[in-house]
């Protein structure tokens, strides 16, 4: 098997070596922090110039998930864009992109700390957004009910001297790994993390197939 | 003499008889050549060379006291700048002269930098790093307006490294500031004076001055009554003989190659030190105050030994040391003579230095090294054309300082010896990186650093300066993180590598400082460690890479084994060793390929005595099992040495030559160089010194959260979507001379022209047994390491009480 199913607050999930969350049941791709438009930002504000295929790779790995899933509903974390004025300053083609990607399904734009309000892009923006149980937002919160889902913190997870994004969780809690191209990362044993978790935490490591460790491990 | 001093003033002329000295006729040499627009001074180390090259300042001063900077001196150290300052007081006293001298290096506070600028002193001594810094500012050409003399020190250990490159285009730029300052290179002992002459000038010839090599050193290989082990690189079998030889000196210098080992010797000479001789320890990974300390000790003669790597290489010469000892086989004659000459500073006397194999093939090397040194023949690579990720740095710096036409730049920039022959196509492809990044998708106009107006190139956006000054630079260090005594007072231990630290698990021991330390965890980009009782550390390995023999000296290793009548001068155990070899198998020749077969157990064996050195045959045991794969020969895992390739797996090869089809292997490169660690290390450096990736960002904070994502990304990027970016060009040229070393792959293949002797042995050979006992096997990857992180996964899971 190269994704880890698990169960969470009765919910059938399934965490993809891609570093997306599936829930077949509902036929809901969720995926977190994509941060579109990140090397504009940094050419915009200190200068740095870093390669700017960035936002094309995010959506091409998107793109390949919702072709193979093809599913009915597609949930963005938050952090989606790397800040509203690179959201307005996609080029042409990945807004393209973007349009195909949304029609025909059901698309929530969750609004996170870099991209707080709407933009001008199809699907609803919300700040959270809930189905059969289970939470959808994009910072977990300190006393939260069961079955919270959220992203925010870029976990990763090492072993064997491996760093690779991780998703989080037990048995109340689930923290995606950052989805973007260029995304840096907190190590998930960090106690920023590792805090919202109880003892029986697991991180699932992404990469060409799942690896499971304790989270107190990664 | 006496006429050779009447050149002298007669002010400097009483000084030297007051203080009863004698000058070198070298030291007078630069005198009489002061106005010589390039110089180069060989001289063995401890030649006096520094105070030399600062005579003719001194002279020109004592007449001439305008204010004003006056001669500028570069050394690789910090700590040399210092220590100059200190030993320049002295005679700058005792003469009388009313000058200032001052070092501005990374320590200098920033209000004597900021005065510095304003009211620059007679004579600054500073680094490469420093100085780029320098010429970065709006003011510096009122700074270096009236500069007469140039000193570059240790100018062949800065030859060796982009610091090189980076000070070669700073003077080039002082050159354009102030034309008729003069250039003073010093030098040890190196194997092509010329060359390092090229690199020094402008474009008119460098005047070489070599000075008297002085006596032939003494120098021998240590006889202990035990032979060296089959293999291994720690010396720790001849820590007692060594120990009778620091015993029998005033002050011994222990040289060994890699951080790790030293740590082991160390520990080593301390379990049978009974009489508690003061023994110190030094190398890249302590703590500069660590290292400090030790250094302050040698200087007042407190220490009997110190057992360093190549952290002592350069510094601050101390007389008192008469015995070198190299620990392990020296891999490169040229490096080995400039450790020998830090024995016995005084000029007439003999340096004495023993070489210790740290295993059986090592005694040939060392054999080979000792006659190369005896007969001055040095080894060394000969210089590439300046890299370009320097030249981005340069430019964004020379930006900084307010702006730049590119014809005039380009002219400039050619002035310096490693770029003299840049091509203006490369020199625009920079230009053009800097200024926006140099992507092949051109659609974005907000991608803009520089901008040009009406021809002068200059930053988009000021603020951008203080960015750029702070990740500038050369020295990459390996990401390392310090080590901390949990709880107490939190001091250093030293430091260990970041992909080190990333595979401590709680419970791990590993050496460092001399001692045996228990990992805790780590915090705060911090590795916590507690005392613990245990003798044996799990090894540290601080450095993954370790250095290659020279081509010079793999090549007499080879001749020297094929050369029997030479054998005698080996001790009995070794040449027994060579004798069987000859009598069951035969052995390698300088001019053919000596390629072994033989079954151990239930696996086939291939034995390949390339003499390319470790990284070389590294790749190519990469490259060959590759093949083999693809040839259904199942191969299961290789290691190499500076010598030979083996090779194991469940068939036996019985056509070599196919394997080792230059053409076909140079493909294979390209595939898997596209994918290769060692690329994305390579990338990382350069991305770091061409400021595409910053490593230092104001403000920053020690959050344990990456504050960048990973250069490895950016690599991944590029090549999918730009893999003809200028990184991934510059990147491709680096890999391919540094860790991947191809080119000795291909000069040996080119060497034997296909001849390949195969050798059908009955059994394991003599010379192929030492590999079969080498650290550093390389598994084939694939099927097999999926299984062990699943293994290693299961076991944790389950140590944690979860299922997965």
């Amino acid at each position: 098997m190269f994704w880890h199913d698990f169960d969470f607050c009765s919910a059938q999930l399934r965490a993809l070596p891609a570093g997306a969350l599936w829930w077949g049941d509902a036929k809901l791709l969720c995926v977190s922090d994509l941060h579109l438009g990140k090397s504009e930002r940094m050419a915009r504000r200190g200068g740095q110039l870093v390669p700017p295929y960035d936002s094309l790779e995010t959506l091409i790995r998107l793109k390949d998930l919702i072709d193979q899933h093809d599913p009915e509903t597609v949930i963005c974390l938050g952090d989606s864009f790397d800040d509203l004025t690179a959201g307005q300053r996609l080029d042409a083609n990945l807004l393209q992109l973007l349009a195909t990607l949304i029609a025909g399904r059901k698309w929530i734009w969750i609004t996170g700390n870099h991209d707080p309000g709407p933009l001008d892009i199809q699907g609803s923006w919300l700040a959270e957004f809930k189905q059969d149980g289970l939470t959808f937002r994009h910072i977990a919160q300190d006393t939260s009910e069961a079955g919270e889902i959220s992203g925010h913190f870029h976990p990763k997870a090492s072993i064997r001297g491996r760093r690779r994004p991780c998703f989080c969780y037990d048995s109340r809690r689930l923290i995606l790994p950052a989805f973007g191209t260029y995304t840096g990362g907190l190590r998930a044993s960090d106690p920023v993390i590792a805090n919202l978790f109880d003892s029986t935490a697991r991180a699932v490591m992404t990469g060409t197939k799942s690896t499971v460790i304790p989270l107190r491990a990664a | 003499m006496l006429i050779a001093m009447a050149t002298l003033p007669k002010t400097f002329q009483d000084w030297f008889e007051r203080r009863g000295w004698q000058p070198h006729p070298h030291q007078l040499a630069l005198t009489e050549q002061a106005k010589t627009a390039s110089l180069l001074l060989i001289a063995p180390t401890g030649g006096g060379k520094t105070l030399a090259g600062f005579l003719p300042t001194l002279i020109d001063l004592a007449t001439n006291p305008e204010p004003g900077l006056h001669t500028l001196y570069i050394s690789p150290l910090k700590a040399l700048a210092a220590d100059i300052r200190r030993n320049l007081a002295t005679p700058t006293e005792e003469l009388g002269l009313d000058i200032r001298i001052e070092d501005r290096t990374g320590d200098t506070s920033q209000t004597m930098r900021k005065r510095q600028r304003v009211d620059p002193p007679h004579i600054l001594l500073t680094t490469p790093e420093s100085l780029a810094l320098l010429i970065s500012y709006e003011d510096a050409p009122r700074i270096f307006r009236g500069l007469k003399r140039i000193i570059v020190d240790e100018i062949h250990a800065l030859a060796e490294s982009k610091r090189g490159d980076q000070l070669m285009l700073a003077l080039s730029r002082l050159t354009t500031l102030a034309p008729d300052a003069v250039r003073l290179g010093l030098s040890a002992t190196v194997e092509d004076p010329p060359a390092l002459g090229a690199f020094l000038s402008t474009g008119t010839p460098t005047k070489i001055i070599e000075a008297d090599p002085g006596p032939q050193p003494d120098i021998s290989m240590l006889i202990t009554q035990a032979p060296p082990p089959w293999a291994g690189t720690g010396g720790a079998y001849a820590a007692c003989a060594i120990m009778q030889e620091i015993k029998r000196h005033k002050t011994t210098l222990v040289f060994i190659n890699t951080r790790a080992s030293a740590e082991l010797f160390f520990q080593a000479l301390w379990a049978i030190n009974p009489d508690n001789l003061p023994i110190g320890l030094h190398h890249g990974s302590l703590s500069k105050e660590a290292r400090g300390k030790v250094e302050g000790a040698m200087a007042t003669g407190a220490l009997r030994a110190i057992v360093c790597t190549g952290s002592l290489d350069l510094g601050i010469d101390w007389g008192d040391v008469d015995l070198v000892i190299q620990v392990g086989a020296p891999k490169n004659v040229k490096r080995l003579v400039q450790r020998i000459g830090r024995a016995n500073h005084r000029y007439n006397a003999p340096s004495k230095a023993l070489l210790v194999p740290a295993n059986r093939f090592e005694v040939v090397e060392c054999q080979a090294a000792l006659e190369a040194v005896m007969e001055h023949d040095l080894d060394g690579d000969p210089r590439g054309p300046g890299p370009l990720d320097v030249l981005c740095q340069h430019i964004l710096l020379i930006a900084c300082s307010g702006g730049f036409q590119a014809d005039a730049l380009y002219q400039e920039v050619r002035k310096a010896g490693p770029y003299r022959d840049l091509p203006r196509a490369e020199f625009d492809q920079c230009v053009d990186y800097c200024a926006t990044g140099g992507y092949a998708l051109k659609a974005y106009d907000r991608w803009q650093r520089l901008k040009n107006t009406g021809g002068t190139w200059h930053l988009r956006d000021p603020r951008a300066t203080q960015r750029i000054r702070m990740n500038t630079g050369t020295i990459m260090d390996v990401e390392t993180l310090p080590v901390r005594m949990r709880g107490g007072r939190q001091r250093a231990l030293g430091e260990v590598e970041e992909s080190f630290a990333a595979t401590l698990e709680p419970g791990d021991t590993f050496l460092i400082g001399g001692q045996v330390v228990l990992y805790e965890s780590l915090r705060e980009m911090t590795v916590l460690v507690s005392r613990t009782a245990r003798k044996n550390p799990k090894i540290a390995v601080f450095m993954g890479t370790k250095l290659a023999t020279s081509t010079r000296l793999s090549q007499r290793v080879s001749t020297f084994l094929d050369t029997p009548s030479k054998w005698s001068a080996l001790p009995q155990h070794t040449q027994t060793w060579l004798k069987q070899q000859q009598a069951l198998s035969q052995m390698p020749r300088p001019d053919r390929l000596l390629v072994e077969t033989f079954w151990r157990g239930e696996r086939a064996h291939l034995c390949i005595y390339g003499f390319a050195g470790r990284n070389a045959l590294q790749t190519l045991g990469l490259l060959i099992t590759k093949r083999m794969e693809e040839r259904g020969l199942d191969p299961l895992g290789f290691v190499a040495t500076d010598y030979a390739l083996l090779i194991w797996g469940l068939k036996e090869v019985t056509d070599p030559a196919p394997l080792l089809d230059a053409r076909t292997l140079r493909d294979g490169l390209e595939r898997w160089l596209s994918s290769n660690a060692v690329m994305k290390r390579t990338f990382r450096n350069a991305a770091r010194i061409a400021c595409l990736i910053e490593r230092n960002l104001p403000g920053q904070r020690k959050s344990g959260k990456q504050a960048t994502f990973s250069s490895d990304i950016l690599y991944d990027t590029l090549l999918k979507y730009d893999p003809d970016h200028l990184l991934m060009k510059i990147t491709r040229t680096e890999a391919e001379r540094g860790l991947v070393d191809f080119g000795r792959i291909e000069e040996m293949l080119h060497r034997i022209e296909g001849r390949i002797d195969l050798v059908q042995a009955p059994h394991v050979t003599p010379l192929a047994a030492p590999l079969l006992l080498e650290v550093g096997k390389v598994p084939i990857k694939g099927a097999a390491q999926d299984t062990l992180l699943e293994q290693e996964a299961e076991a944790l899971m389950k140590d944690a009480g979860l299922t997965a």
